[in-house]
């Protein structure tokens, strides 16, 4: 059974003598990792860049919460202001939290929990990451000539007619799309064909059982973004009508148009954060993960329904009462397979060997945090109470609850996870620790309050307020430097330890999955020789615990 | 727990909001439910098996498909539940009783102008009858805008090419905020105008007498009410700072130089044609963007907000 651990190539792994990835000797300086196509390399690349994003989107974000102490002009003028929402979600959404766990973590461990040697198509991958940080630098520059201010959804007529640099920065979505669409055929065609000898579909790591169904909607659902943005350069460039009424379009087209991308892409937000979680908790919790099929099919289930519900970002947009209730039932049918995975989680630590380390605080958070943002989704996908709560904060908090109480989390909890082994660092435990709880603490001060402002009746997107709000928009402030903090001081404590030794143990959590059978940081190749499955993941029976992993 | 129904949601002041809040107040409760559920969970197990030595044995159970069988269907049950609840007070709050009065909805960019039956047109402030069904039909002028009253659960996105509607039944005498609710650039935030509910002797009395807040009121201070009620308020300043138009401060008796480069002395008919006709003459260093009030505004409004920006020295 625990073959994979005795096989002459993971044992020859243990000794420590081969140079990693990081320190390859055939592949040094700056244009060696320029050019690299190794996919461990390029996910570090990836994680440095979206973490970079990540910064400018919370920059942006504290800036929106700053501005929201008081009612009416604190600092900037409206105008500043509707830009910086904008920046905040269309990095936070297209340049972070999309690429974020694929691109980086997923390029990194996908391989490793294969098998495998690299992705199938290195060079897509290279591609990839400088098709990103194209559209990056495409972003950027909108900012400078002259900002966006039309949200990150683009709504048109508003996108069509309002001046600034709508046209460059629809422009970057359009090449980031790219991207994202390059990093998901590589995946699927790797999950497809480069699975170590004996690895069954169901021998698979539920991480990859995520960021498969994932990729897949990278590739199917992305295109469409792609041609309605540029629908919407061709409306703004040569005035086609298109979206815009005054010249024979149907701005309701364009909400079809970007949804029927978007809810998708929900779900290539939320399935990789739900794939560190299926990876987290079995090894924190030395026993085999509670239904795994279940929890594998269920992402292929939720891939497969999130096409069908776009229509419920739409209920006040004039659609049809039948096309509502439709979108309403389907919205209530793929909130099923998440609830399942949820009490799959939790009954894995039924009867198991808790290790409260930094990255199962981090899962735990994230099943506290996630649970509330699936819940309060209910409030939203029924009809009646949708009318009232659209556009509000409450969609606000919503949304933040899943897309960082749950992503964001689980993302900060996979970094801690795998650090040590991308790296060969272990980190300061209870700086980690501290983090975990100040970011816990921050993320309920900062957005519990808008679930509450938005039920009564509080917009999104306001510059401005009614005074009523103010003590909850204070409040919210507050809790958003909390969160700042605890983020900040999280990956400074991770970066710090990069300067240390290379003291990580090849596995030291006691993890089952393959990255854990080759050193930290892994060697070029991955392995020395092929590895080869003869079990199901996660089984603990036969399992041994390595003598340096860490309790 | 009316707390709990008082600290998330608004007084509900229409027939309609008592079912909306209902089932809201069902969905709390079942959030509530579910959270303490995942919390005390994680709670009790981290409790009864926190590894206390690198030894401890765990349990082997790979799936068990009763448990998983019964947290797939119970939460599919609830949420039929929900769904069909919702879909029918949906179905209700959508189409209108027959013989509801009718108002119709212009929105531009950032205003709200109401159209009464009686042909007469109002700016900022919505006058309509307690308890009547009243039948909004909405159309924009440009951007997309949502017209959303918190306390009566209503809100439908207006749209340019299109008419939308909504209707609700106001059942408490008393003003309501009607904030706009789809982004709609620099004013969104202020786009903001009010439901007046009053008694139905109070509406005839509105509609053949106009408003009472605005009778007998000599023209600079009616000019002051109606400045933020047509909501001048959003682009023009008056004490100086600069806004999306300029200040109206000391502005009467001023020159003023033109995108155009001609001057001119801002007095009575220049104020009167910024209001009617703004694009005929746009102020330098400003975008032409203020909307006109041609049709919207009556005789004595013009007469009062002149009054009130020559009151501003
Ligand atoms: C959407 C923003 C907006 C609203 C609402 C608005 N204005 Fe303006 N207004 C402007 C702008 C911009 C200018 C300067 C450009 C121009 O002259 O058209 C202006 C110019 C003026 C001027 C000339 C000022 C000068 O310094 O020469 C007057 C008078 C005026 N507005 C009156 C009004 C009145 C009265 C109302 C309300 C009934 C109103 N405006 C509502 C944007 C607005
Ligand atoms: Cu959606
Ligand atoms: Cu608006």
């Amino acid at each position: 059974m625990s073959d994979v651990i005795t096989s002459p190539a993971a044992q020859a792994a243990h000794t420590p003598h081969h140079a990693d990835y990081l320190e390859d000797p055939d592949f040094k300086g700056i244009w060696a990792w320029m050019t690299t196509i190794d996919h461990k390399r390029l996910g570090v690349m990836y994680l440095w860049a979206t973490l970079a994003a990540f910064l400018a989107g919370g920059v942006m974000a504290l800036i929106v919460r700053l501005e929201l102490m008081h009612p009416g002009e604190d600092f900037m003028t409206a105008e500043r202001y509707n830009q910086a929402f904008t920046l905040h979600g269309a990095i936070m959404v297209f340049m972070f939290i999309i690429p974020a766990i694929p691109a980086a973590l997923g390029n990194f461990f996908l391989p490793l929990m294969l098998g495998a040697k690299d992705v199938a198509f290195p060079r897509l991958n290279l591609a990839s990451f400088w098709v990103y940080v194209a559209g990056a630098i495409m972003a950027v520059t909108s900012i400078v000539v002259g900002g966006v201010d039309t949200g990150w959804t683009f709504y048109t007529p508003y996108s069509t007619t309002t001046n600034g640099a709508v046209t460059m920065m629809t422009l970057s979505v359009f090449v980031l799309g790219f991207s994202s669409i390059f990093t998901g055929i590589n995946f699927v065609a790797t999950v497809h064909k480069l699975r170590a000898p004996g690895m069954g579909w169901f021998q698979m790591p539920l991480f990859v059982w995520a960021i498969y169904p994932t990729a897949i909607i990278q590739v199917l659902a992305t295109p469409v973004l792609g041609i309605t943005m540029v629908l919407l350069v061709m409306e703004r460039a040569f005035n086609i009508g298109i979206f815009d009424a005054q010249i024979g379009g149907d701005p309701v087209l364009f909400q079809h148009f970007f949804w029927f991308y978007s809810h998708p892409a929900v779900y290539i937000m939320i399935l990789p954060g739900m794939a560190i979680i299926s990876e987290i908790i079995p090894t924190f919790c030395r026993r085999v993960i509670f239904g795994y099929r279940l929890i594998a099919l269920s992402s292929v289930a939720i891939a497969l329904i999130g096409f069908l519900v776009w229509g419920h970002h739409m209920f006040t947009s004039g659609q049809s009462a039948l096309a509502a209730g439709i979108f309403s039932f389907l919205t209530f049918a793929v909130a099923i397979p998440s609830a399942i995975k949820v009490f799959n989680w939790l009954s894995t630590m039924y009867k198991a060997s808790i290790s409260l380390r930094t990255p199962m605080l981090y899962a735990i958070s994230f099943l506290f945090l996630f649970g509330i943002g699936g819940l309060t989704g209910i409030f939203l996908g029924a009809l009646s109470v949708d009318i009232h709560l659209h556009d509000t904060y409450f969609v606000v908090a919503h949304f933040h609850y899943v897309m960082m109480g749950g992503t964001v989390i689980a993302y900060l909890g996979g970094l801690h996870y795998w650090w040590p082994k991308m790296f060969g660092r272990m980190y300061n435990e209870t700086v980690a620790r501290v983090c975990c709880g100040l970011v816990f603490i921050g993320f309920n001060a900062t957005f519990l309050p808008q679930f509450i402002m938005g039920s009564q009746g509080m917009p999104r997107r306001y510059y401005t307020y009614l005074d009523q709000f103010q003590p909850l928009h204070q409040f919210s402030t507050f809790g958003s430097w909390i969160l700042g903090a605890g983020i900040a001081i999280a990956v400074i404590n991770l970066t710090v330890a990069l300067r240390g030794p290379k003291n990580a143990p090849e596995n030291p959590w006691g993890g089952t999955t393959l990255e854990w059978q080759t050193q930290s940081p892994p060697i070029t190749h991955n392995f020395i020789g092929q590895p080869t499955i003869d079990h199901e993941p996660y089984d603990y029976r036969t399992f041994k615990i390595p003598a340096d992993a860490v309790d | 727990m009316t707390w709990l129904r008082h600290l998330f949601l608004p007084a509900a002041s229409s027939v309609k909001a008592e079912d909306v809040d209902d089932l809201f107040m069902f969905i709390m409760w079942l959030n509530i439910l579910f959270m303490i559920l995942i919390t005390g969970l994680i709670v009790l197990f981290v409790a009864r098996y926190r590894r206390k030595s690198a030894a401890q044995k765990t349990a082997h159970i790979e799936h068990n498909t009763a448990l998983e069988l019964s947290w797939s269907i119970l939460p599919l049950i609830l949420s039929m539940v929900v769904f069909f609840w919702g879909f029918n007070s949906y179905m209700q709050a959508t189409v209108a009783p027959d013989g509801a009065m009718e108002i119709q909805v212009t929105a531009k960019k950032w205003i709200w102008t109401f159209g009464y039956p009686d042909g007469s047109v109002g700016v900022g402030k919505l006058w309509v009858p307690v308890n009547k069904p009243i039948r909004m039909i909405m159309h924009s002028e440009d951007v997309l805008h949502a017209f959303y009253v918190p306390a009566f659960r209503v809100k439908a996105d207006v749209l340019p090419n299109r008419y939308t509607e909504v209707w609700f039944q106001a059942t408490e005498v008393g003003d309501y905020v009607i904030p706009c609710a789809e982004y709609c650039g620099k004013g969104h935030s202020q786009m903001r105008a009010y439901v007046k509910v009053v008694s139905q002797k109070d509406y005839e009395n509105f509609l053949e007498k106009g408003d009472p807040d605005e009778i007998g009121k000599p023209p600079a201070e009616l000019g002051a009410i109606l400045y933020t009620n047509f909501g001048c308020s959003t682009c023009h300043s008056i004490d100086g700072t600069r806004g999306q138009g300029p200040s109206w401060k000391g502005i009467y008796g001023a020159q003023h130089k033109m995108t155009d480069g001609k001057l001119f002395t801002v007095d009575e008919n220049y104020i009167r044609t910024s209001i009617l006709q703004p694009q005929q003459m746009v102020v330098e260093g400003f975008q032409g963007i203020m909307p006109s009030y041609q049709g919207q505004v009556r005789e004595r409004h013009l007469t009062a907000l002149i009054a009130y920006i020559k009151s501003l020295k």
